[in-house]
């Protein structure tokens, strides 16, 4: 498994994600978080694992973690559809937009998050917000829990698999379940 | 314009001192002494003469700063690491980083379209001499140059007009490009306020370029029912030799289609072209053809349709040259802004160029005289035809089974792919001869070969695809209209009111490259979409082109499908990249024609009355240059809000306004001086939209306007719920942000509206002559 950026040219990091070796090591980091969120983008729908939508992990991830959602682009209609209610939806660059404003209270009005988890954006767009939550957010943690290393994260897991990545999530959900959160 | 000026031009003259050819003395300024429209505050601005503007812009919607890179390179004190606040050993942080590199594209976009408009300019001149006409569109058009007016006070009226409109605009972006330099500007925002600024050159260069060419060639002239144009592989007749130009300067194909018409050639071989020279061909040539977007270079040269290929400037793959010999094409470079290292043979004969590349003595020439280059291209394509027959650079498919079976399964090919495509399985699939996952590639591909570089065993994957795509690649048979240049005067007339109040819900300009995260099916997707909405829907370029690359159910094209007037449900291609100030232009004539602004050298007050009536957004589904980013400015400074599609987050930088923050959404009422808050109407100015379906939501929220009546919003209100709920399954949770009084809720939705707002605590507010400058206010409160 890799640490290098997915795609080829995004090398330009001279502060490199730390790699999560194991999802325990994740969820560990989601736990100690008191204001996590999970931002989800579109190719929630267009990633497959086991014969599912990427979205269907995320939602049984969601369910078991209670880490709020906000999902980007038009994906907000794609979770309703499955009987799952985010937290909020805007775009993605709204909400990057957000997170580099400290004064911002988050999606209930109670607190700026503390930890943002990125997952399924195209990975271009996702590695330039997280670059820019890492240069202009300097006091939040990012996260991604995508199959891809992006060394703009505070945290990302190395470049892997899909079934690996199913494996992932799933245990995740499963560590969230068992030690409640 | 009567231009004061003595003008002296001997053609030859033999005096003591030897012989003089072709002296041409032009002294003296112009002087406009006819127009009577009064001069406004701001002719000709400086760096900072807009710089209250665009700091009001700017504070409305705030830059945020996505680095692509951690450092900067800029000078040899670097690199220096600028992450997280770190400053630079010049004292730059990041932010400034950021906006300095926007403003560096901006400059270098603005400089291609000057530096394209300064080739044209001077090239007719010297041919028709500075006192030739501009004529854009006869009587329908008596706003010729709307941008140039606005923003230099100069109405140009003649080809030597547009030369000293150019001179300002070359001096501007020296200046800008200036501070650029280590250790100038020191303030992200001021960065951001000269790359505003230079939009606004770009927009006057473009606008320049185009009505030169419009007046001179004879483009289609403000024209509706520009004509259908062939498009599309399929429609190149391959039994005809073939000359494809490639880029934006029309001069040198013009050279060509005379020289073919001149020898009654015209009908006997194809003139094609991909990008903006591809269009303004056949604003020249009707029978001219357009094979496609920026992206087909090497879909079209690899294929061996090409027998000569001709490269202009701007978006030329720099080793089209090389591709081209790979096919045996020879290659005449005719900008001396893309040289390709080729010995430059303007003053030879043109019959021993011909023998040069006929033979294949040389690869290709470097021509910079456009008849010479027709000539040349012309006898070449009819004499290489014949010996090439066609030749392409494409495995056949049972090599590809083969070569297939060399995938190490390295991924390197997806990693380098900017679409992030499955390659490796679509080989792998290949190799057990199995093609459908590589023809699944064909329409997303972008054609940008980077694929092929990274692969260890060299596999040509583009051409893979090609190949197997090749059967859709040559049944490609669309219309494109024509571009039709400007916007008339009576058009603005009869849709002024009904833009300004709102009737029309909105002006959606589908423009530039083909950058496109999934095939340009989209654009096509979006442009019916709102075309059925009865939005007015304006295309130019490569987005043009996808816009007509796809059939309804009928088998019609969207130009074949609805009107190219600009009218309520019209789609109009105004053009190539340069012909984008018509857009522009048709915004700022709604000030002037409609609402009776004056425009001449006021900009301030026409940005602002843009910004708060005019219900218009541009989206660049696939903007990939730096032009794209200087034109985006130009739209910027209108109040124009600019979204882009999932790549264009690359441009690093999105102006965004916060609509959970009331403040952000307070202007003026002209009338009291009372500062209201309007809601977030628009409520970005530039923002990346990631999916179709998020910018059609976008789009309709957009183009809400303070000014609207209460008519006009609820008409705008029901596209953007209808969409959003289309699309995001729900009702906008910020409707109550735009309802100002029980009138502006959509009829059919009220009992839903009402009692959302009702839930909301929503109370009633005025709707206000709104303007974001104080000094616009009419009465000031005791
Ligand atoms: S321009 Fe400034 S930040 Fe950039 S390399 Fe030079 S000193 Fe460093
Ligand atoms: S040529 Fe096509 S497949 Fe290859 S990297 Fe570019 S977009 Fe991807
Ligand atoms: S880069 Fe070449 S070898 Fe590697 S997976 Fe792609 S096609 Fe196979």
């Amino acid at each position: 498994m890799s640490c290098e950026p997915w795609q080829c040219a995004e090398i330009a990091a001279t502060k490199k994600a730390n790699p999560i070796q194991k999802p325990e090591i994740a969820v560990a980091m989601i736990k100690r978080a008191v204001r996590p969120i999970l931002v989800v983008g579109s190719n929630a729908t267009a990633r497959f694992m086991e014969g599912k939508p990427l979205i269907d992990f995320l939602i049984d991830f969601a369910n078991a973690s209670k880490v709020p959602v906000v999902a980007t682009a038009h994906m907000v209609s794609e979770f309703l559809k499955r009987g799952y209610t985010p937290a909020g939806y805007m775009s993605a660059m709204d909400i990057g937009n957000r997170l580099v404003d400290p004064t911002w209270q988050g999606l209930d009005g109670k607190g700026h998050p503390d930890l943002a988890i990125f997952v399924g954006l195209p990975y271009y767009m996702e590695s330039l917000i997280l670059s820019g939550l890492k240069h202009f957010a300097p006091d939040l943690k990012t996260m991604t829990i995508d199959n891809l290393y992006h060394a703009h994260a505070s945290w990302s897991y190395p470049n892997s698999t899909l079934e690996a990545w199913a494996e992932n999530l799933k245990v995740m959900t499963l560590k969230f379940k068992e030690g409640g959160n | 314009m009567t231009t004061k000026n003595v003008r002296v031009k001997i053609d030859e003259l033999k005096t003591n001192l030897g012989l003089i050819k072709n002296l041409d003395l032009s002294v003296g300024k112009i002087v406009d002494d006819s127009w009577t429209e009064p001069m406004g505050p701001t002719p000709m601005p400086g760096l900072t003469t807009l710089r209250d503007w665009d700091m009001t812009l700017l504070n409305k919607y705030k830059p945020f700063y996505m680095p692509d890179c951690d450092l900067c390179c800029l000078c040899t004190y670097g690199k220096c690491d600028l992450t997280a606040g770190k400053r630079g050993a010049c004292g730059l942080n990041i932010a400034d980083q950021s906006s300095r590199i926007v403003l560096i594209a901006c400059c270098i976009g603005a400089a291609t379209h000057n530096g394209h408009a300064r080739h044209v300019v001077d090239h007719l001149i010297e041919k028709y001499g500075r006192r030739y006409p501009l004529d854009i569109g006869g009587l329908n058009v008596k706003v010729e140059a709307p941008v140039t007016r606005l923003v230099t006070g100069v109405r140009p009226q003649t080809l030597g007009d547009l030369d000293e409109v150019l001179t300002y605009c070359e001096s501007q972006i020296t200046h800008l490009l200036s501070v650029a330099h280590t250790g100038q500007e020191s303030s992200n925002l001021d960065f951001e306020s000269k790359a505003l600024h230079a939009g606004r050159i770009d927009q006057v260069g473009m606008e320049v370029a185009d009505i030169a060419q419009v007046s001179v060639f004879d483009f289609p002239k403000a024209d509706p029912e520009a004509p259908l144009i062939k498009m599309g592989i399929g429609t190149v007749d391959q039994s005809k030799p073939v000359i494809m130009c490639i880029g934006h300067n029309v001069v040198p194909s013009v050279g060509i289609i005379d020289y073919m018409k001149e020898q009654k050639l015209d009908d006997k071989m194809e003139v094609v072209g991909l990008c903006c020279t591809a269009i303004d061909n056949t604003r020249y040539f009707d029978r001219a053809k357009i094979v496609g977007p920026i992206s087909w270079e090497l879909r079209f040269i690899r294929g061996g349709f090409a027998d000569v290929v001709v490269l202009d400037e701007q978006c030329v793959r720099t080793d089209a040259s090389l591709e081209a010999e790979r096919v045996k094409a020879p290659v005449i470079a005719a900008s001396e802004k893309n040289c390709i290292g080729y010995k430059n043979r303007t003053n030879d004969p043109a019959d021993q160029i011909v023998e040069d590349l006929v033979s294949g003595k040389v690869p290709g020439v470097l021509i910079l005289d456009p008849e010479k280059v027709g000539e040349v291209a012309v006898k070449v394509a009819n004499r290489v035809a014949p010996i090439r027959k066609k030749m392409k650079s494409l495995p056949e498919i049972e090599e590809i089974k083969e070569l297939a079976k060399k995938c190490r399964n390295c991924n390197m090919c997806q990693r380098s792919c900017p679409q992030d495509l499955s390659i490796p399985k679509a080989i792998k699939a290949a190799a057990e001869g199995n093609y459908a996952p590589l023809a699944d590639l064909y329409e997303e591909c972008i054609g940008c070969g980077r694929c092929e570089e990274a692969c260890p065993v060299k596999l040509e994957i583009h051409s893979f695809i090609l190949k197997i795509g090749e059967k859709n690649m040559l049944e490609e048979t669309n219309y494109c209209r024509s571009g039709r240049g400007a916007i008339q005067d009576v058009e603005i007339r009869s849709v002024g009111g009904p833009i300004v109040l709102g009737e029309i819900p909105g002006i959606v300009a589908l423009v530039g490259c083909a950058n496109y995260p999934h095939g340009g099916k989209d654009v096509y997707d979006i442009c019916r979409e709102f075309a059925l909405r009865r939005f007015i829907v304006v295309t130019s370029g490569c987005s043009a082109m996808s816009a007509g690359s796809y059939r309804n159910e009928e088998g019609k094209t969207l130009y074949e499908e609805f009107p190219g007037g600009f009218e309520a449900g019209g789609v109009l291609n105004v053009g190539s990249c340069v012909s984008n100030p018509h857009i522009a232009g048709a915004a700022i004539k709604v000030a002037n024609i409609f609402a009776k602004r004056n425009l001449r050298g006021n900009y301030e007050e026409i940005a602002d009355y843009i910004h708060n009536r005019v219900g218009a957004v541009g989206l660049a589904w696939g903007a990939y240059s730096q032009k794209a980013a200087s034109i985006a400015s130009g739209f910027w400074s209108l109040g124009v809000p600019v979204l882009v599609g999932p790549h264009g987050s690359k441009y690093r930088r999105m102006l965004l306004g916060r609509e959970d923050k009331p403040d952000n959404w307070e202007v003026y009422d002209a009338r009291t001086g009372d500062k209201v808050n309007v809601g977030p109407a628009p409520e970005h100015l530039f923002q990346t939209v990631e999916t179709p379906q998020e910018a059609m939501v976008t789009i309709a929220k957009l183009c809400i306007r303070p000014n609207d009546t209460w008519k006009g919003r609820s008409i705008k209100l029901s596209h953007y719920i209808d969409l959003h709920k289309r699309h995001y399954g729900l009702m906008p949770p910020d409707i109550d942000r735009f309802i100002r009084t029980p009138a502006d809720i959509p009829m059919t939705m009220k009992d839903e509206i009402t009692a959302l707002l009702k839930a909301k605590g929503w109370k009633e507010s005025i709707i206000p002559d709104p303007t974001l400058l104080p000094r616009m206010i009419r009465k000031t409160k005791e």
